[in-house]
């Protein structure tokens, strides 16, 4: 067990290095900072000032050099806007992203998954129908139409929510909506899925065989066995918590992290978006980590074979 | 009303999507009785009894009767059917590493089938589950008591089937080719279990197998199916000294002998017709020696004979005066 943890942490390292890699190099390749900063017009010791500044003229290697010690040391860099710790910038936007996405979180996974298993349970009935058609709907429906819809509805022709912002707990309704409601379709599909495969297995027939009642059946034999794919989609929306805002959050000027990370990337603010980046590698690798415990916990077998 | 029959089936019919796959099935389950159902694959010897336990999926639809100490149980409520499987009737099945729950551990399935049937709990369930695991013969019960079921072997397994059958300590073992999947050494051993344990508890033992030595080994009586129908039923002395239906004669033709000079294996020809495209008369009418022009146009019902088995045949084998018969409908049959 010990030296699977240690081989998924070390795995799970190298994977937030790449990212940190790949955004540092393309960060740099895609645009000078200064010109974005400084405007056009500007003479070129101004230029060549800013550059120097912000270590720009080094070689680039010798840049990130410099970038991956400083991040060993727990310095994310300074926001060439703000002038202030990047991070400390990405970290105030946090609550805000997670206002929308936890529960967004939680209504896809008491929605889309209760909604799977019954369908797969009541196959070819009315609601199995009605379930999948909705379910392609939810998630076919890109998030900025489907936000622009919600808006069109409840804000303009009803009046009943507001359009954007983020006042009141209302204004929170839209946008969590919006971004829930893709995800509770592709959890349906999968759930459901996942419980017809399960349902057809032999072990199943040997439960019922067995003189269980059917909702123990059900309950005990089949959903541990379909939880591991449930579980899978459920990791990456949770890995997804801090990135998955980025259309929602424009589309209704909520100030989270989504906006955040455009503002900074249209600005060229290399420490911000690095930081926006570092904090979406980690939570997807950490609850890519805690996907793969839980797999173990859930299917012996796979248990089994990362022993050896 | 009291019947000293333990499970009759009358006239069990099943359908798939609309195309009928059993035909209307008879049978008689003494207690302590042993019945083999024999038969090549997709004759309906296992949707015999899924249908008879309601195991069958939603798509079947299933007519006739199944009852169990004369109280009928097809068509009741599902709680009904609940407490007779497992309880009265349990069953096992081919592939008996499939056949566990691969995320619960073995005591656990164990135990769940003995807290349904025998209201044990906590320790003394873990102890009586123990003591099946030892009456099957798996070793080191205790320990092995929490392990999962990819954790033992395909013969194991089939044990600890066994096992959890037994726990609602049933009238009925259904044995679904119990050891089709299994090695031969293995196999001879589940037999042995299946025998040993019949002697110990009285349980009637319906098993199900198109390998006609093991149903020799096991019961006394056995029904030869084909098509989704019983062709012959007698007991084993009748079936294997003197097999009547042309069907029963080619399954005994194509076991190798161990005793005797070697020859050559007579197969049956064709295969078995798929349940949509059934011939008009005897279904196996296209495949047999035997068959005559009547055969093709009437089916033949099942019949008690002189010496108490059931056949139905038109023109059955070993009877040397029917091979007049057999020639004049022969010529009759060119003729036309």
């Amino acid at each position: 067990m010990l030296r699977f943890a240690s081989i998924r942490l070390l795995r799970a390292m190298i994977t937030i290095l790449a990212v940190l890699t790949f955004a540092f190099v393309v960060l740099r390749m895609s645009g000078d900072p200064a010109q974005v900063m400084l405007g056009p017009d500007v003479p070129q010791e101004s230029v060549d000032a800013f550059r120097k500044a912000w270590g720009l003229d080094q070689p680039l290697w010798i840049q990130y050099l410099a970038y991956i010690k400083a991040i060993f040391t727990g310095d994310f860099g300074v926001s060439m806007r703000d002038k202030a710790s990047a991070m400390q910038l990405v970290i105030d936007r946090i609550p805000a992203t997670l206002q929308l996405t936890i529960p967004a979180l939680f209504l896809k996974v008491v929605i889309g998954i209760p909604a799977g298993v019954y369908a797969a349970l009541h196959r070819q009935s009315a609601v199995d129908r009605g379930v999948i058609l909705a379910a392609i709907f939810g998630f076919t429906i890109p998030s900025f139409v489907m936000g622009l819809l919600l808006v069109l509805i409840f804000s303009i022709t009803l009046g009943l929510l507001p359009s954007g912002g983020q006042d009141t707990w209302q204004h929170g309704i839209l946008p969590t909506l919006t971004m829930s409601i893709g995800g509770i379709g592709i959890l349906a599909r999968f759930s459901r899925s996942a419980m017809i495969e399960v349902m057809s297995q032999p072990y199943i027939r040997t439960a019922s065989a067995k003189g269980m009642a059917w909702q123990d059946v059900v309950w005990r034999h089949a959903l541990p066995n379909a939880a591991v794919p449930i579980v899978t989609i459920v990791g990456f929306m949770v890995g997804s918590l801090i990135a998955g805002a980025v259309v929602v959050e424009s589309i209704f000027s909520w100030p989270g992290i989504g906006r955040l990370l455009v503002v900074s990337v249209t600005n060229r603010d290399l420490a911000v978006v690095q930081c926006i980046l570092l904090m979406i590698a980690a939570t997807m690798v950490v609850s890519n980590l805690i996907v793969d415990l839980l797999y173990g916990w859930l299917d012996p077998r796979l248990r089994a074979q990362s022993a050896h | 009303m009291f019947s000293n029959n333990l499970v009759e089936l009358r006239d069990l019919k099943v359908a798939f999507d609309g195309i009928q796959v059993l035909h209307g099935i008879d049978l008689t389950v003494g207690r302590g009785e042993a019945i083999g159902l024999v038969g090549e694959s997709g004759c309906g010897k296992s949707v015999t009894w899924l249908a008879a336990l309601g195991l069958l999926p939603g798509k079947a639809t299933v007519a006739g009767s199944v009852r169990v100490d004369g109280q009928e149980i097809l068509g009741t409520p599902r709680s009904v059917l609940e407490s007779v499987r497992g309880k009265r009737i349990a069953m096992i099945f081919q592939d008996p590493s499939s056949s566990l729950n691969p995320v619960l551990k073995i005591g656990r399935q164990i135990t769940e089938a003995l807290v349904l049937h025998r209201a044990l709990t906590g320790q003394a369930a873990k102890a009586e589950a123990l003591r099946l695991m030892d009456m099957v013969g798996i070793p080191d019960a205790r320990r092995r008591f929490d392990l999962f079921p990819h954790e033992f072997s395909g013969g194991q397994c089939q044990r600890l089937m066994i096992a959890m059958a037994l726990a609602g300590e049933p009238d009925l073992l259904v044995a679904d080719e119990p050891t089709t999947a299994l090695d031969a050494t293995i196999q001879a051993q589940i037999l042995d279990l299946l025998i040993e344990l019949r002697a110990e508890t009285g349980m009637a033992t319906i098993f199900i197998s198109h390998d006609l030595g093991a149903v020799s080994q096991v019961c006394e009586r056995a029904c030869v199916m084909y098509a989704g129908r019983i062709v012959e039923q007698g007991t084993i002395e009748a079936l294997f000294d003197n097999p009547r239906h042309p069907y029963t004669r080619g399954l005994f033709d194509a076991i190798p002998r161990l005793d005797g000079p070697r020859e050559r294996l007579i197969p049956i020809p064709g295969t078995v017709p798929h349940p949509r495209d059934l011939p008009e008369g005897c279904a196996f009418s296209p495949r047999c020696s035997h068959a005559a022009i009547d055969c093709r146009s009437r089916r033949p019902a099942l019949s008690p004979m002189d010496d108490g088995r059931l056949l139905s045949c038109f023109h059955p084998v070993n009877q040397t005066s029917d091979l007049a018969t057999v020639a004049a409908s022969r010529v009759a049959e060119a003729v036309s």
